[in-house]
């Protein structure tokens, strides 16, 4: 409880008894957040689920057609910025200047690398018609299937829809992971600015929270979209 | 109220490895056929990671009292109900 | 106008404590938000009824000869959205919340106060997209905007509209969030949840559907843009697309925003019937859990709104049978209310007469929404006039008089003023007059075979629309007398006490109008809810203060 006398912290806002009452709030906040985030996501799992029962086929045969090697790499970029991050939680409640500075230039080159082979991806997308819209092609493209099964081509047209829930879901990945790095880039300066100490770091709890949320969204995507069937 | 749950930054380190180790485990995985299995063992590990995630990188293992808890299994909970009542629709359309 | 007496000095209040519009526009006191919402939000209410009232004019003819089909559809369109969107689902929580929530629990604001006022800017950004849309030519496919009419072949402004109720309903998740937080963080000591107000309980539960619902939504306005602009299409039939994905998506969320729409109100006829029949809420737990009942009920029903859309017959089943399940707590909840009126001491002020209404109109749309999870009832009924009658009876009948009751009961504390009781009186008579007379010739209308979103009729039902019609001019009347009344009292209404209802609660502690930070010390809480026995017996708690 409150204890007179004892000078507040300048962080703590007016309409809160004590600085251990607003880091609950902003924790709990953000997990509210994320659980929101979770649903928003949610509905394109939704969507997903249901065409890849539906149409299991040209799912996996779109889905080779991705370069999962990217993907894992991505993955991996991923779970490393996962790691800096969590290290620049600990720096920041350890006063460790110099960990805090370098976690968060990390994680913030992590995120760009992450983005760039995004871009690499999304160019190969382009440039081989599998971009969904008036000049989608997937034509004479085989359905994996088993041995001793009838050969068929995938229907282009459903073929479509792993396409169109591919951008979809990876491009809204995308802006969430760039405006992560916004955050980052945002917790950079005032952790140069020393504004973030033992007693005050809750802008780094909370932002790591959402990146944290960001990789584990990817952590889905990356079987969900890449991994369908690579079956020798 | 309890102080924030740092953990040792070992614990970080070999969570990090998991993750990893589990990525490379899916990709391994995905090329064996499983039959339909395959994609059980997929979400499986993912889900194993994602947790692995929540519980020691967003701290939720040390967090003291249920509530966080209680906001990620009810999201969870309800997530799970969108996907599994649709699927009462489309898994049945062919029944009749 | 000048009094002939002197005024006495006016003691400091959030009203008068900065001016400026500045200070209001830069607000992050909750109670100011709340009067900042209750403008807007009455606006579009005056704006959606224009629609309505254009809706009936047309309809006293069973000729399709005041407006263009295509303009009709525009007008039942516009009319849901901004009546769904911009009034109905902010107007309790941002309004009477964001004033009551802070206070009822003892506290000096909501947990994220600049959030608060970011919440306001959201919906202010969205209903002025939302207004651009409608003045440059609208949407007309209903505001289910069904796929794939409103992916593929309509030429009006979707995704406009989408992105107004996107930005709109990332509003309501934010208050939402805010008002989870503040109840979880926020309370004064000594006040644990089985003390809170049935109130605060049905914000939150309200806040749990505005959290897990909101996003799913946003999430297939986003898809519908997408389809409509880049073709990216999963909704489209041509590509297999099943454009039924678009209502599961769809109703997931705007199924449960049909109880966000309500519990708000329903914990307002919670607060209204204990004061005026001077008694504890009978069964108190029960409408506490109930709330979070239906929260989570609400759920698990959307499909009972695609029995005929061609879902499965065997998913079907399976939600009507939930569908039923999902009226047991609001059943539980007008047992209560019930209850506590027997042997009580029932004052007849106007909250109260609007609770009343609320009690009769609730049950009866209701029970109407039984009829509709009936599959052999549904599929005669659906898409008529039995439908509109059924839900404008938990909207109109239910959560708008509860929303009036909780307007006039606190308005002595928001204002500071007496609203005139004998008008009000009057004003909540012929709201229930008027409504009864719009809506239940609609029930017939619907069973006899009218179906909804028509403009042109047979000759036979025209007697029933006249009454409809009528009935609507009766019910704007009744509307339009306590937005009268209400801003007359401002200036010329005799000041108000600090309870002038002699109610329980905190917020009667503070003083009418409150000052800013609502308590000058932080109350500790030491006696139930709802303690009219002590009360009425004389007894006055000390409100003992930390320090």
């Amino acid at each position: 409880m409150a204890v007179h006398g004892e000078t507040h912290n300048p962080a703590l806002l007016h309409h809160f008894a004590e600085p251990q009452q607003q880091r609950d709030a902003a924790s709990l906040g953000m997990w509210i957040f994320l659980s929101t985030e979770v649903m928003f996501f949610g509905g394109l799992f939704c969507a997903y689920l249901i065409y890849r029962l539906k149409f299991f086929g040209e799912f996996a045969a779109a889905s080779q057609t991705l370069n999962w090697q990217l993907g894992m790499t991505n993955t991996a970029v991923l779970i490393c910025s996962s790691l800096t991050v969590v290290l620049a939680v600990y720096a920041a409640q350890h006063a460790k200047r110099a960990m805090l500075l370098g976690s968060l230039v990390l994680t913030i080159i992590l995120g760009f690398a992450f983005l760039g082979i995004k871009a690499v991806e999304y160019a190969e997308k382009f440039e081989k018609h599998h971009v969904p819209g008036p000049s989608f092609q997937f034509e004479n493209v085989k359905v994996p299937t088993a041995p001793g099964q009838p050969e068929r081509f995938a229907n282009p047209s459903h073929a479509q829809i792993y396409f169109a829930l591919y951008f979809v879901m990876t491009g809204l990945h995308a802006l969430h992971m760039i405006i992560g790095i916004g955050i980052f880039v945002w917790l950079l300066l005032i952790a140069w600015k020393g504004r973030l100490t033992p007693e005050y770091n809750t802008p780094m709890e909370i932002g790591g929270l959402y990146w944290h949320f960001v990789d584990i969204v990817w952590i889905y995507l990356f079987p969900l979209l890449y991994l369908i069937d690579l079956r020798k | 109220m309890s102080e924030h749950s740092s953990s040792p930054l070992t614990t970080y380190v070999v969570i990090w490895i998991a993750l990893l180790v589990g990525t490379a485990l899916t990709v391994f995985a995905a090329h064996i056929n499983l039959g339909p299995f395959n994609a059980a063992v997929a979400l499986t590990i993912a889900t194993a990671k994602a947790l692995l995630v929540v519980l020691f990188f967003m701290h939720l293992r040390g967090a003291s009292e249920k509530l966080l808890k209680l906001v990620v299994i009810s999201t969870v909970f309800f997530l799970l109900i969108l996907l599994a009542l649709a699927m009462a629709d489309y898994g049945t359309r062919l029944w009749s | 106008m000048a009094t002939a007496t002197a005024q006495p000095v006016e003691r400091e209040n959030y009203l008068n404590k900065h001016y400026g519009v500045g200070s209001w526009l830069l607000t992050t006191d909750h109670k100011r938000i709340a009067l900042l919402y209750l403008l807007s939000i009455t606006l579009f209410f005056f704006i959606g009824g224009f629609f309505a009232l254009i809706i009936r004019l047309e309809l006293l003819t069973p000729a399709g000869d005041l407006v263009q089909a295509d303009t009709y559809n525009k007008l039942f369109t516009m009319h849901g959205m901004v009546m769904i969107f911009f009034f109905l689902i902010p107007s309790i929580p941002a309004v009477l919340g964001n004033f009551l929530v802070p206070i009822m629990i003892g506290a000096k604001d909501l947990a994220f106060p600049r959030i608060n006022l970011l919440s306001w800017y959201l919906y202010i950004i969205g209903g002025i997209m939302m207004l651009h849309c409608m003045l440059t030519g609208g949407v007309d496919t209903g505001w289910t905007f069904y796929t794939p009419f409103s992916t593929a072949f309509t030429n009006t402004k979707i995704v406009e509209a989408g992105l107004a109720i996107f930005v709109a309903g990332f509003s309501s998740i934010l208050t939402g969030l805010n008002f989870i937080v503040t109840i979880h963080r926020m309370r004064a000591p000594g006040m644990t949840w089985s003390r809170l107000p049935l109130f605060i309980w049905a914000h939150y539960a309200t806040s749990i559907i505005q959290i897990l619902g909101t996003p799913v939504v946003a999430i297939t306005i986003v898809l519908v843009a997408v389809e409509r602009t880049l073709h990216l299409g999963i909704f489209d039939p041509k590509l297999g697309g099943d454009p039924l994905l678009f209502q599961h998506l769809f109703w997931f969320y705007s199924h449960p925003a049909v109880y966000i729409m309500i519990l708000p109100s329903m914990g307002i006829v919670s607060e209204i019937i204990a004061c005026f029949a001077r008694k504890r809420i009978f069964g108190y737990s029960f409408v506490a859990i109930s709330s979070i009942s239906i929260a989570v009920f609400g759920f698990l029903v959307w499909a009972h709104h695609m029995f005929v859309a061609g879902i499965s017959v065997y998913a079907a089943l399976l939600f009507s049978l939930l569908s039923y399940s999902v009226a047991v707590p609001s059943a539980v909840k007008v047992f209560n209310w019930t209850a506590t009126l027997y042997k009580g001491s029932i004052r007849y002020d106007a909250p109260m007469l609007y609770a009343f209404g609320f009690l009769g109109l609730f049950t009866i749309g209701g029970l109407t929404g039984l009829f509709l999870a009936c599959l052999g009832i549904d599929v005669h009924v659906t898409d008529t006039y039995f439908v509109v009658a059924h839900f404008h009876y938990i909207m109109v009948g239910g959560a708008l008089m509860g929303y009036l009751g909780g307007m006039h009961f606190w308005w002595p504390k928001i204002s500071g003023k007496l609203y005139p009781e004998g008008w009000a009186r009057l004003a909540a008579l012929i709201v229930f007059i008027g409504f009864n007379l719009t809506f239940f010739p609609q029930f017939i209308l619907g069973y006899v075979g009218m179906p909804r979103r028509y403009y042109q009729y047979p000759q036979e039902f025209q007697v029933l629309n006249v009454l409809s019609t009528a009935g609507a001019t009766v019910l704007g009347v009744g509307y339009l007398l306590p937005m009268i009344y209400f801003l007359w009292s401002m200036r010329y209404g005799k000041p108000a006490p600090d309870n002038p209802w002699n109610a329980a609660g905190l917020e009667w502690k503070t003083a009418s109008p409150p000052t800013t930070y609502n308590f000058e010390e932080e109350p500790v809480v030491t006696w139930e809810a709802y303690n009219y026995e002590e009360i009425d017996a004389g007894h006055k708690e000390e409100v003992p203060v930390v320090g």
